[in-house]
């Protein structure tokens, strides 16, 4: 058995902790009364939900002519919205497969948060899917399914198609991979459990899971393979909604860089969605030992790397639609940069391109106030980079008597809103029923990474275990 | 017979120790039923002496189910029952379907590897998990071993157990 560390690795568990207080302190969130904080957090989200439920059910009742869009811009902030969330929905999934095929061990306290959110956020960009389908009932109707019209087909030739098998493929796979994960912590829960109703519900949940040497054998198969399958998926699934541009021939969006740009964006917003999350969870909940200045710094050093590659992508798209010779796609570039959206450009070149270039400072990186604001400045400028790819190509086409700009209605808004309503509910909702941080996982990392780990030496005095920090 | 079992149960508190504890439990000639550990412990099934999984092999066949069943469908939606020219491309457009075809296959995979991993460990929604100790999904790391299995005494067995480094030895009947 060995539970060797490189000596440069600082301790991702600190405090000195045993595995029976792990079990302690990520329990007692989930088995205490909510506390008011939580309570008036909760409130405040379900009364921001329900504005939005109001916003939503009033675009499907009157159907999408209460958004903004027009004739020349017929798609705005219900693709942004959607572009956005699915790309902030990909850091769970990057962190809980990709970094447990490189074995990084200080994903173990925060992949169970950042997969809950990829769920959540994943949800929410389905609710734009579906607001923007105009008559969201036929939904069905992107669906393979025998019908009485021929039986006319959908047509997997185009991406759109593919965005449906990819939205949810990824949306299932991520839940079964997140159950998955919860079951024997869920398990943990149930041996404890006092009241009744927490006997039954966790008892039913953990599916009669023991933890048995020949189950946790083959669960470490399912993990990894469900890590490894989850991969290419998380990937796929950019690549396809970038797609969605890049097939058209739209000047702006039909470039081969989408995929690569897409992949590195969302992993950029989704790892500054999970810094955002994280810092608040690990005060509320005072889990400042699992959720340490180490991992902080290292999701910062992420969020610069993909910062730097979305960066780049920006540039060279510049470049290339000057060294085409396309006219119009240069036109395009130079209308974004210089044209009526140009605020929106620089928020965005500000946001993405510049802000997370201060991460090369360490103290800058390691400071928990600055990583806050810098992580909600980078999903801003997220936002902005979609609304600008997607906005300033369509509002200027080839026809300048069709040029037009875009407003967004307080039903465009509203529907916005709506999904924030819906991810902090449910966000929240995890937060207190569930645990917030792969316990199990934790304890497996524990002698490697944990300080002064032997935290309690043998009565008869065996051989003292060698733990390298 | 009557129905009971009765298990002589060893507990030990480090995930080290409780490899070591199999090993030499093993050699002193006690058949181990099962170990219980909160946390997976690599090597513990093989030192205990249990078949490698087959689960991989699984979930490769469901892959392959997956890809047969989503290529088949797009083929008969696309190429047998209505052909039409998209695009310009042929009927059956085959980089056009990759996309799907992966979606399906990923899909196929997980849902088909997580439900044969449910069933070969039986477990299910409200099942009641037979609990040989209920600190095993806490910090404790619990050695069953079943009595009607073996021919030492309980006292020999228990004398084992204590030696291999069990902080407490109990007995279970279910």
């Amino acid at each position: 058995m060995s539970h060797v560390v490189s000596p440069i690795r600082e301790t991702l568990v600190s405090g000195g902790k045993s595995y029976h207080d792990v079990t302690n302190d990520i329990c007692k969130q989930v088995e205490g009364e909510p506390t008011k904080e939580w309570k008036i957090a909760f409130g405040v989200s379900c009364l921001v939900f329900a504005y939005g439920a109001f916003c939503l059910g009033y675009t499907w009742w009157q159907g999408i002519g209460v958004w903004g869009l027009n004739k020349t811009v017929g798609w705005a902030w219900d693709i942004t919205n959607f572009v956005w969330w699915v790309g902030i929905g990909h850091a769970g999934t990057l962190i809980s497969a990709v970094l447990l095929l490189f074995r990084q061990k200080w994903r173990t306290s925060i992949n169970r948060s950042a997969e809950a959110m990829t769920i959540f956020a994943v949800l929410c960009a389905a609710s734009f899917i579906l607001a923007h389908m105009g008559r969201p009932w036929l939904f069905h109707w992107a669906l393979p399914l025998p019908n009485t019209f021929g039986s006319l087909w959908v047509n997997f030739n185009s991406p759109l198609v593919w965005d449906v098998f990819a939205i949810s493929t990824y949306l299932s796979v991520s839940l079964v991979f997140w159950y998955m994960g919860l079951v024997p912590d869920l398990a943990t829960i149930r041996d404890r459990a006092q009241t009744k109703a927490s006997k039954f519900w966790y008892g039913a949940f953990s599916l009669g899971w023991t933890g048995s040497a020949k189950t946790w054998a083959r669960y470490e198969y399912v993990s990894l393979i469900l890590a490894g399958i989850s991969t290419p998926l998380v990937l796929s699934v950019h690549t396809i909604v970038s797609m969605d541009f890049a097939t058209s021939v739209i000047p702006g969006w039909h470039t081969t860089i989408f995929p690569p740009y897409f992949v590195a964006g969302a992993i950029f917003s989704g790892f500054a969605m999970v810094q955002s999350l994280l810092l608040i969870t690990r005060v509320v909940f005072k889990l400042e030992d699992y959720i340490t200045i180490e991992h902080i710094e290292m999701m910062n050093i992420i969020i610069t790397v993909t910062g730097s590659i979305v960066g780049i992508a920006y540039l060279t798209e510049f470049f290339i639609a000057w060294y085409s010779g396309v006219e119009y796609e240069s036109y395009c570039f130079i209308n974004r940069a210089t044209g009526p959206y140009w605020w929106a450009y620089w928020m965005m070149m500000t946001c993405n391109v510049v802000s997370p270039q201060l991460f090369w400072f360490k103290k800058i990186r390691t400071s928990i106030l600055v990583s806050f604001i810098l992580s909600v400045v980078v999903n801003v400028g997220m936002w902005f980079e979609r609304f600008v790819i997607i906005v300033s190509s369509l509002h200027r086409d080839y026809l300048p008597s069709s040029w037009a700009m875009f407003t967004p209605t307080m039903f465009d808004i509203g529907d916005y809103i709506f999904s924030f309503g819906l991810f902090f509910t449910l966000f929240f909702l995890f937060a207190k029923f569930l645990p917030v941080i792969n316990m199990f996982e934790v304890k497996s990392v524990m002698k490697g990474v944990s300080t002064n780990y032997p935290f309690k030496k043998k009565a008869s005095g065996e051989k003292e275990k060698e733990t390298v920090h | 017979m009557d129905s009971t079992e009765r298990y002589l149960v060893g507990v030990y508190d480090d995930d080290e120790e409780v490899v070591a504890a199999v090993t030499e439990v093993k050699n002193s000639g006690v058949k181990i039923e099962e170990v219980y550990t909160p946390f997976p412990i690599h090597g513990l099934d093989v030192a205990i002496g249990h078949p490698r999984t087959r689960i991989p092999i699984a979930a490769f066949m469901f892959g392959c189910l997956g890809l047969i069943c989503i290529v088949s469908l797009i083929s008969y939606t696309m190429y047998f029952d209505w052909p039409m020219i998209i695009g310009g491309k042929d009927y059956f457009a085959l980089p056009d379907f990759i996309p799907v075809s992966f979606e399906g296959t990923v899909l196929f995979t997980a849902f088909g590897m997580v439900g044969t991993f449910l069933v070969s460990n039986s477990l299910w929604p409200g099942k009641v998990p037979r609990t040989f100790d209920l600190r095993s999904t806490d910090d404790k790391f619990i050695m069953a071993i079943n009595m009607a299995k073996n021919k030492k005494s309980e006292s020999e067995i228990e004398t084992i157990l204590r030696a291999s480094g069990a902080i407490e030895v109990n007995v279970k009947q279910f």
